[in-house]
């Protein structure tokens, strides 16, 4: 049982609050001890972390810099080191220093057109994660959390979870691309298309965690002590569920981009000229054998940002999770041991 | 189309339950007629990729747990890892153009001459079996190969993944110390005492993963022009065939819950503990 549960038992309403603040920033203090500890014993975790770091400055860049320098400039400077639409006659041209990944058969410089699709494929995964987070993960709280038969709670409950279910039976990428081809093609309409069959997923989530946690005896010691329903839900249930959903959120946010990507690449997604790295791999498939680093540099940028994210989240479970968190440190532990003792015995 | 929303689809769905699905609207031929061969096709593809998943993505698994936080475990994670990574339309990509004609497997379609014999059950291998033809077979086999492969690199992560994480939890179990000390050979330890009570939630976790190997089906039937339900779901979805569309995602929920269905009654059959009420 955490301190704060323990604030909440003995006092109740203000008096807990008192209580839980000192401890506040010591949780951040803890939280981030373990965090460089994790990175520090998991290499795997830490190369995931630098690549989700890179990925995201240099998609902030790409959106800012040019916004930034066109007001301050009055004109506009990009990132890319060339226009990723300006055709030139310099097609073909294998990966050297004037073209880092050299151009494809229209003369587009492929590294211009991977660094200028990363803010599109970024903010997709994380906008529509992000939604499904908040509209899943809100309705399995209210799910998980009212759930008794023959109430209102329990009614809605019911209903949220069918129409999960009949989500869920559907195959999301067959159903989003239903739903995008009768929308009609463009970023829009596929952003829409996984947006509505993205949600589920959280609910099943979200509901499993809180029908864990509210039976817990600190949140009926918090009930007992006379804490209004609503402080609980968003007090002492959030908090624990924060922690999958946030570790599944990460996970998601690679899964997406590969989703919005596969759209793209049938055809049915970004329009065509606009960089993104599915429709680029579908525009060069043909080369395979006579251009390959188009096709292959465009599926190496999706790999590297889905494995970036799958690697940080799969850290972040272990610093969330005491239990892995004490795996990992004891796992590191014996080297420390070995070499203190190998000290004490040169001495 | 001039009655109300509700008329029309309470009409769909009433043809829907006499078999009317509708027609493809520029080839005229019935939606239904078209699943109805084109589905054992994704059937025999997605049974080959499950195979694959389970006899490769299995051992792997094991190995891994077995030597966890060795190099073994290191190899076995990065592998798994890069097929959950690959979106799948790069990998079949890469297989159909690079690898198949390095290796010499046929890339397209799943015989190499359009066969002679009759095709009662729509599946290449099955249906040349069943004719006797031996070459047919082999040729199907070796369509087979390809596609399959591309849809079990992606998933076999599930497999492996599964695997680990419930050996990881069997291993230190005293049934396993106690196997080991009675001097049984480590193949033994391993495959018939620890992975027969850890394969329980990886045969659950292989059946839940239908609705993701369906969905690769989209993608990678019609990189290798494989005549089956994914190919269909592609050619309608870009070519506005709704009806067709509808059809396919409606077979598509319906495999997915009764594929569902049999990883919850497998798990009842292989864990004693889970009752039957």
């Amino acid at each position: 049982m955490d301190e704060a549960a323990v604030g909440t038992r003995r006092t109740s309403g203000d008096e807990a609050r008192t209580i839980q603040s000192p401890s506040e920033p010591s949780l951040w203090r803890e939280f981030l001890r373990g965090f460089l500890r994790v990175l520090r014993a998991n290499p795997l975790t830490f190369i995931g972390f630098i690549l989700v770091l890179i990925i995201s400055v240099v998609a902030l860049l790409v959106v800012l810099v040019p916004l930034v320098s066109s007001v301050i400039l009055g004109h506009t400077v990009l990132v890319t080191p060339y226009d990723p639409n300006a055709l030139s006659t310099d097609y073909g041209q294998p990966p050297s220093a004037s073209h880092l990944l050299g151009t494809d058969n229209l003369g587009q410089d492929v590294f211009s057109r991977i660094v200028a699709a990363l803010p599109l494929d970024l903010a997709i995964g994380f906008g529509i994660t992000g939604f499904a987070l908040l509209v899943g993960g809100g309705l399995g709280l209210v799910a998980g959390y009212w759930d008794e038969p023959r109430t209102i709670g329990g009614a809605v409950s019911v209903i949220i979870l069918r129409i999960t279910d009949v989500f869920l039976a559907f195959p999301s990428l067959v159903l989003a691309l239903a739903i995008a081809a009768s929308l009609g093609r463009g970023t829009g309409p596929s952003m829409l298309a996984i947006l509505l069959t993205w949600w589920p997923y959280y609910v099943r989530l979200a509901r499993g965690e809180v029908l864990a946690v509210k039976h817990q005896p600190y949140v009926m010691a918090a009930r007992a002590g006379g804490v209004s329903e609503v402080r609980i839900l968003f007090r002492h249930v959030l908090r624990n569920l924060a922690e999958p959903l946030l570790v599944y959120y990460t996970l998601d946010v690679g899964t997406v981009i590969v989703t919005f990507s596969t759209i793209s690449f049938i055809g049915i997604g970004v329009p065509l000229g606009v960089p993104e790295w599915g429709s680029m791999v579908e525009s060069y498939e043909r080369f395979l054998l006579t251009l390959p680093w188009t096709v292959l540099s465009a599926g190496a940028a999706i790999f590297v940002t889905v494995l970036a994210f799958s690697l940080f989240g799969d850290g972040l479970r272990d610093i969330l999770d005491p239990r892995s968190r004490r795996a990992l440190v004891q796992a590191a532990v014996p080297s420390t041991l070995a070499a203190k003792v190998a000290a004490a015995a040169e001495a | 189309m001039d009655s109300p929303l509700t008329d029309q689809f309470w009409a769909y769905l009433s043809s829907l339950v006499t078999g009317d699905w509708g027609t493809n609207p520029t080839t005229e031929i019935p939606v239904l007629s078209t699943i109805s061969t084109a589905f054992p096709a994704t059937l025999e593809l997605v049974l080959a990729s499950l195979a694959i998943m389970t006899v490769l993505g299995i051992p792997l698994g094991v190995i891994a747990a077995n030597g966890a936080g060795r190099w073994a475990d290191h190899f076995v994670r990065t592998f798994y890892l890069s097929g959950w990574a690959t979106p799948t339309y790069l990998g079949a990509v890469i297989l159909a153009i690079g690898v198949g004609p390095v290796l010499g497997l046929p890339t397209k379609g799943d015989f190499s001459s359009t066969p002679t014999f009759p095709r009662p059950t729509h599946m290449s291998v099955v249906d040349a079996l069943l004719n006797l033809n031996l070459p047919a077979a082999g040729d199907a086999v070796l369509h087979l190969i390809l596609p399959a492969s591309a849809l079990a690199f992606l998933n076999l992560g599930i497999a492996t993944r599964m695997t680990r994480t419930s050996m990881l939890e069997v291993l230190p179990l005293d049934f396993v110390k106690t196997a080991r000390m009675k001097g049984l050979s480590e193949f033994r330890v391993l495959y018939k005492h620890a992975l027969r009570n850890a394969l329980i939630t990886t045969i659950t976790i292989l059946g839940l993963t239908a609705g993701v190997l369906l969905s690769g089906t989209v993608v990678i039937e019609n990189i290798f022009q494989w005549p089956g339900m994914g190919e269909y779901a592609f050619g309608a979805i870009t070519g506005y065939n709704f009806k067709g569309t509808i059809g396919v995602v409606i077979i598509f929920a319906i495999v997915v819950v009764i594929s569902n269905l049999i990883a919850d009654v497998l798990y009842g059959l292989l864990d004693p503990r889970v009752e039957w009420r």
